[in-house]
């Protein structure tokens, strides 16, 4: 029993502290068996609340252990080994102790069974992976960086009310099962739902996850969205509405996938259909139906982050992630062709690939629950994953039109990582039953028949079909230097009107009221400005020190940190005010 | 450095995938008739169903995104203006 050892949590978050100051083999050693220890811990662990300590008055729960909880700590572990193993050569220390946070705070949540818990573990993965986004250092990626930290402080603040509600109604920190009934339980769920990317609460995760870096975008595409799937089959099975968001999602982002020409926004817009079938299958609540949510997360985690590793390869081998400047790859990149065609086709849930066996459950809870619209949608969809994900991801990349580019496969720990993903997605494919055997509920589900097997090609086949002749045609739509408006455009240029609209009316109330109201607002926002400045200052300067930064290359990284933050804080607290007088209001309407 | 594959640059050997891949077609529709049926719903009785279905899912989602181009496309750098 390993109860008596540090929560795999804890195990990630303080390890990453010594990173930094670890340097070559050592280091990749040492980073490497985070995740193996973590492991060990976890396999070891008896069932029920363990790690329980008092805080306030109030019981915290860092291990809630059981089939549920046990089969997510399992594969975020697995992902975020080889996450860190396709990582490995990354000569930036912020990426990896970032990584390492984000995995650590992901399993926090998972093995939460109390409210304070789950929300530090919540907000810690929402700062750890904005600097994941952020490590590009492009501005592209730091602006996306802040809409995504906004948006996913607002997400938190909606669960923070939500959870301070229901503590307040139940005087106890413990959650399980909460449901749809009552304002707390909607407010937690819509933060929740947020991190699931849930339409119309999405658009977030095609902004941001294209602008990672090559191996940072493997992480975000594992842990938050998934780690969220988990709450909501803990906390919202059968939420019948979530049938609807479902059907939705795997239904509207597969339109935007067939456009999108940046290959990892194709990605990103699959994932969020991929959510969609989870969605689903929550939805639907059924023995069946959870069962295929929680194995198609697990399924899902692997060929996605195969997937995004592939294309994380293709980015840093060319330099370029474009349909209409890369092609031809397969050229001089054939271990990446292959290994980006097996998570293409286990996406595409090809008899014999890990998506075959476990999507292939949520459709048929659909056919046992007699939901025949819902069946036709997910069947329109899978059509329309094998489309986008499974043909066009690998034609555009590796065929199609020859670049000219001659790029190599990627580094060796690169293509070792891709290639036990692979190898993972095709034994789940072929041997279904160790996967099954870890799922909550016992599975009396056989994904091989003949009439599935076949009904499934047929499906597929015919698709392909239709993407060949319409290639061949030319009626195919091209693919376009351009980017497709989602519903983030509310908050980038809508957002921007509206504030110069508040600007302008605050200009003309400055002028009237200069000396009384305004005065203190703006010395305020300029007092939380700087004191956040200096504070953050103060500390970074410090470590820096340590680290042996001196003079002009110390000068350059303060200019740099305080410009960042002036320029940053001030939507933040903008956004902060907004959202917690909207928790005051919640507070004085209930 | 390695040498490179160029397997399709050969337009014979596209010839011979495509040849392959239109028999597999045929040969999923004949083995239909060859399984014991399992349909989920009255329409998936007619024999075909799921590659008919297949076939015009993908035709329509290439036409509705060809639609919804118009509507979402913009140049590279709008979010810059």
């Amino acid at each position: 029993m390993t109860s008596n050892m540090l929560p795999p949590a804890i195990i990630f978050i303080l390890a990453a502290i010594l990173i930094p100051f670890l340097k070559g083999k050592t280091k990749s050693v040492y980073m490497l068996l985070i995740p193996v220890a973590a492991f060990y811990v976890l396999v070891n662990l008896p069932y029920g609340n363990i790690w329980t300590y008092e805080f306030w008055g109030y019981n915290l729960i860092m291990g809630r252990i059981d089939k549920l909880s046990m089969v997510f700590g399992y594969i975020f572990i697995i992902m975020a080994f080889l996450g860190i193993l396709f990582a490995l050569k990354v000569k930036d220390d912020l990426q990896h102790v970032a990584a390492i946070v984000y995995a650590g705070s992901t399993l926090g949540v998972v093995l939460a069974g109390d409210f304070l818990s789950l929300y530090f573990f919540w907000e810690v993965m929402a700062v750890s992976s904005t600097f994941l986004i952020i490590a590009s250092r492009t501005k592209e990626s730091r602006e996306a960086g802040v809409r995504y930290i906004l948006v996913h402080l607002i997400g938190g603040l909606f669960l923070l009310a939500g959870i301070v509600l229901t503590i307040q109604k139940t005087g106890t920190i413990a959650f399980d099962y909460i449901g749809l009934n009552g304002i707390e339980s909607y407010l937690i769920f819509i933060g929740i739902a947020l991190n699931a990317a849930a339409i119309p609460l999405h658009a977030w995760l095609p902004d941001a996850y294209p602008h990672g870096t090559p191996t940072s975008t493997v992480f975000l595409s594992a842990f938050t969205t998934k780690s969220a799937v988990y709450l909501l089959i803990r906390t919202f099975p059968g939420a019948e509405i979530l049938i609807w968001i479902g059907a939705f999602m795997v239904f509207v982002p597969i339109f935007f996938a067939v456009l999108e020409n940046d290959i990892r926004r194709v990605l990103a817009y699959s994932l969020l259909n991929q959510i969609g079938f989870m969605l689903v299958g929550i939805g639907i609540g059924t023995q069946l139906a959870l069962n295929g949510a929680v194995a198609h997360a697990f399924c899902h985690i692997l060929y996605k982050g195969l997937l995004f590793m592939a294309a994380g390869s293709v980015l840093q081998m060319t330099g370029k992630i474009k349909c209409t400047e890369i092609g031809g790859l397969y050229k001089t990149m054939p271990l990446t062709c292959l290994f980006c065609i097996v998570g293409a086709a286990s996406i595409s849930a090809f008899p014999l690939f890990s998506g075959f066996v476990s999507k292939s459950m949520i459709v048929t809870a659909t056919v046992n629950e007699k939901m025949i619209f819902i069946y036709l949608i997910l069947q329109f969809a899978s059509a329309g994953v094998f489309h986008h994900a499974g043909i066009k991801v690998p034609f555009f990349t590796f065929f199609g039109h020859d670049s000219g580019i001659r790029a190599k496969d990627p580094s060796w720990n690169m293509t070792l990582a891709m290639g036990i993903a692979a190898f993972a997605c095709v034994f789940i494919g072929v041997f279904p039953q160790p996967l099954y055997n870890l799922l909550p509920f016992t599975v009396n589900y056989i994904p091989y028949t003949g009439a599935h097997v076949v009904g499934q090609l047929q499906l597929l086949m015919f698709g392909a079909l239709a993407f060949a002749l319409l290639i061949l045609s030319g009626y195919y739509p091209p693919e376009i230097k351009s980017i497709n408006l989602d519903v983030d455009w509310f908050y980038r240029k809508l957002g921007r009107g509206g504030y110069i609209v508040l600007d302008k009316g605050l200009n003309s109330l400055n002028r009237i009221s200069e000396k009384s109201i305004m005065g203190v607002v703006k010395g305020l926002v300029s007092f939380f400005k700087d004191t956040a400045a200096k504070i953050s200052l103060f500390v970074a300067v410090n470590i820096w020190l340590a680290l042996g930064y001196r003079d002009k290359r110390l000068e350059i990284k303060k200019n740099r940190l305080y410009n960042d933050i002036v320029s940053g804080t001030l939507p933040i607290g903008i956004g902060a005010a907004v959202t917690i007088s909207f928790i005051f209001l919640v507070f004085m309407l209930t | 450095m390695k040498k490179e594959l160029t397997f399709f640059d050969n337009p014979k050997n596209v010839k011979k995938l495509l040849i392959t891949f239109y028999c597999s077609l045929v040969i999923l529709l004949i083995s239909e008739f060859f399984i014991h049926p399992h349909p989920a719903f009255f329409f998936e009785h007619v024999k075909g169903f799921s590659a008919v279905y297949g076939f015009f899912s993908c035709v329509l989602l290439i036409f509705l995104a060809k639609l919804l181009r118009l509507i979402v496309m913009k140049k590279e750098n709008y979010y810059d203006k």
